[in-house]
């Protein structure tokens, strides 16, 4: 049988710090680093570092029955810290449901993202509070959204000179992952986007595994290699390297402001977690697969750096651990405190405008539980 | 009282113009919509009142279309897209009822996406395949959305307006055979509230239930049950979700008698959540049980069959027939 299976592009992947946390100068990107001091990089390492932590501690509170679902990031906290500090605050950011990371540098409050798997609520927080959007279960369903956001940027900012856009100009984030990458709503997004040279930065976070079905199943090229056929670029970027990720998104969000259209990321890393805690790895993948990840974690790669370059000393290094510990007993403390909510409130947030459906069954809803009270109430007194 | 005489399609483009010029936000998305006016020219002449930023000729992709108006949406722009025919609303279908519908209720009453969806929709005009159906029960199902249906020039330059006032999402069905149907339209004085349905024709006998295009037919079967001695009540609809039943069950507690009739399929259509909720409500006033007039369980049949396929006025009468001889 004849291989037509398309040769990848011969494009480079971008990193900036290598495995061994060996600082690599690149031509293009250095100059998106330049403010980048030792200061901001121990900042990067400790946004890492909490939202490790969090993903641990949420991973314990499902194991404990107190979450109905969690959905782990291990080993992505470079490719969402990177990505997301790239962002301004003005900037929209589209998440999946695993971008808890994207959404600490965002000041999302980690424990309001527990109701959302505490089976409180559907969403969770105010997205217009942080400019990051609810978490969209169904895959790739956001994505089309992000365009039309664009979109909408685009028309408030009709007539804007490139000073103007350059120092207010807003620009989205649209997530997704290599598994969402073969979604209909992907492509269609992107066709959207460059048709309308929308301020759109596609940000793939390819972690080699959409749930059991590894990445050669989903694409035969770079998904990289894919926005050329858009016409838009296409870059490959060390999903591992904060520094790479902040540098290369940094890149394609400016891009994006001044006009020049949509940019499609791809970062490179690794779930070295489990695809949600009712999955279980061991039955598709080898050790050996998990294992050869390990030397390529994100953490230990700044971490390596830090140290080797003197840019942080022992004791950071222990406050952070406090720091997310403490963190941890927070998240614990108020997810656990969240009041369990009422059907009834369901009712109020279908329809914006009264409707005669929902007051006719409310009213029932509410009568037939009432019935209830009193058997509760007569129980009690007798 | 300033009346004008128009086209259904005709009233809907006025209605657009007028949405257009009042809220700087609307605006209008879907394919070929702009320079040719959409294929039913419906919005004929509205990019060059209000450019390509708010009439926009979008690349071929109901999910797009829709998924994009939802991003618009939230935005703060008050999007109104055209799927160009009924057949092709599915590849949208997940954008339509995983995320439009659902939009206020998962970000707890902070904001919704008030999108209005325009489908010109329904059979009898010979065509091809997916190019003649009524897929409302599958929208009708889904909490968060609205439906609306007019079936009439004065109707539909009204409803599209309140449609796009609505700041629920709302998914307006055109009655596309109907688009050339003349009628009077006062634009001074608006239609009646579009989730409100009207008698518009008076009986004592039996009440016909029907919304869209087979309003006329409905009312000529009551015109030809009126030579047989029978006074037959016509409720319009308008509105398919929610649906008025407050006016169906008053006519239905002086009449008796309902025939429910629509294009869509029989089986699990609107017609049974009709004939369901009156039995309910007026369970003692009913003399026959509720009959329903539908297209059959099958596809859309091909354009030389369709008339056997699709409900006419002898269908209703035969339906009338057997209401009455129960």
């Amino acid at each position: 049988m004849t291989n037509t299976v398309h040769e990848p592009s011969e494009q480079a992947l971008i990193q900036l710090l290598t495995p061994e946390g060996e600082r690599r100068s690149h031509a293009e990107y250095d100059s998106y680093i330049q403010d980048v001091d030792a200061e901001m990089l121990r900042g990067f390492y400790r946004d890492m570092a909490l939202t490790r932590r969090f993903d641990q501690e949420a991973t314990a509170l499902q194991r404990q029955g107190q979450l109905a679902l969690w959905v782990p990031l291990r080993g992505q906290e470079a490719a969402q810290i990177g990505s997301g500090r790239a962002t301004r605050p003005s900037d929209y950011i589209f998440p999946t449901y695993r971008e808890h990371g994207v959404a600490l540098t965002r000041n999302v409050d980690f424990p309001q993202m527990l109701r959302i798997f505490r089976g409180i609520s559907n969403g969770g927080w105010d997205p217009r509070e942080n400019n990051f959007h609810m978490y969209t279960m169904v895959l790739a369903a956001q994505m089309p959204h992000a365009t039309g956001y664009a979109m909408g940027i685009q028309r408030d900012q009709a007539g804007w000179d490139a000073e103007r856009l350059e120092k207010d100009g807003e620009a989205v984030v649209a997530y997704f992952g290599d598994g969402s990458s073969t979604e209909g709503e992907v492509h269609e997004s992107m066709v959207f986007a460059a048709s309308f040279n929308s301020p759109v930065v596609f940000f793939c976070q390819n972690n080699q595994w959409a749930i059991s079905v590894p990445f050669h199943v989903q694409s035969k090229v770079p998904l990289a290699d894919r926005a050329a056929g858009y016409g838009f670029p296409g870059i490959r970027v060390d999903g591992n390297d904060v520094l790479a990720v902040l540098a290369v998104t940094r890149w394609a969000l400016e891009r994006a402001r001044r006009g020049e259209g949509p940019v499609l990321i791809e970062a490179v890393t690794y779930r070295m977690s489990a695809h949600t805690t009712a999955d279980d790895p061991t039955k598709y993948r080898l050790d050996a697969d998990e294992e050869a990840w390990v030397g390529r974690d994100p953490l230990a790669r700044l971490e390596k750096h830090l140290r080797d370059n003197d840019l942080a000393d022992e004791l950071f290094f222990k406050q952070v651990a406090v720091d997310g510990d403490e963190m941890a007993t927070r998240v614990r403390v108020e997810a656990m405190a969240f009041p369990d909510p009422e059907l009834a409130q369901s009712f109020a947030n279908v329809y914006a405008e009264a409707h005669p459906l929902i007051q006719e069954e409310l009213k029932w809803h509410l009568e037939y539980e009432a019935g209830f009270a009193d058997t509760t109430e007569e129980g009690a007194t007798r | 009282m300033s009346t004008t005489t128009m086209t259904l399609a005709k009233a809907i483009t006025a209605g657009l113009d007028k949405v257009l010029a009042d809220n700087p936000k609307s605006l209008l998305i879907g394919e070929d919509i702009g320079r040719l006016g959409g294929v039913y020219r419906v919005t004929d002449g509205l990019i060059d009142t209000y450019g390509a930023d708010r009439v926009i000729d979008s690349p071929l992709g109901e999910a797009g279309i829709i998924g994009t108006s939802i991003g618009m949406a939230i935005r703060g722009y008050a999007p109104i897209a055209e799927i160009q025919f009924d057949g092709f609303v599915f590849p949208a279908f997940n954008q339509i009822t995983t995320q439009l519908a659902k939009m206020r209720a998962r970000s707890e009453g902070r904001f919704g996406a008030p999108v209005v969806i325009r489908i010109p929709y329904g059979g009898g005009i010979g065509s091809i395949e997916h190019h003649s159906e009524s897929p409302e029960a599958l929208f009708a199902h889904t909490a968060g959305l609205r439906i609306m249906a007019p079936s009439n020039a004065h109707d539909a330059y009204w409803m599209i307006q309140q449609a796009a006032a609505c700041q629920d999402p709302v998914i307006f069905f055109e009655p596309k055979r109907r688009y050339w149907l003349k009628g009077e339209v006062d634009t001074e004085n608006p239609a009646a509230d579009a989730f409100k349905a009207q008698v518009i024709r008076p009986g004592e006998d039996a009440t016909i239930v029907t919304y869209g295009p087979l309003v006329p037919v409905a009312l000529a079967a009551a015109e030809a049950a009126r030579e047989d001695g029978r006074s037959v009540e016509v409720i319009d609809l308008r509105s398919v979700s929610p649906i008025d039943f407050d006016t169906i069950t008053e006519s239905v507690e002086k009449t008796g008698r309902l025939i429910v009739t629509h294009e869509a399929p029989t089986f699990g259509g609107i017609g049974g959540e009709i004939a369901a909720r009156i039995s309910e409500r007026a369970f003692l006033s009913l003399e026959a049980p509720v009959i329903r007039v539908g297209g059959f369980h099958m596809p859309y049949p091909v354009a030389k069959v369709e008339e056997q396929y699709l409900p006419d006025i002898d269908k209703v009468l035969e339906a009338l027939d057997r209401s009455f001889a129960y």
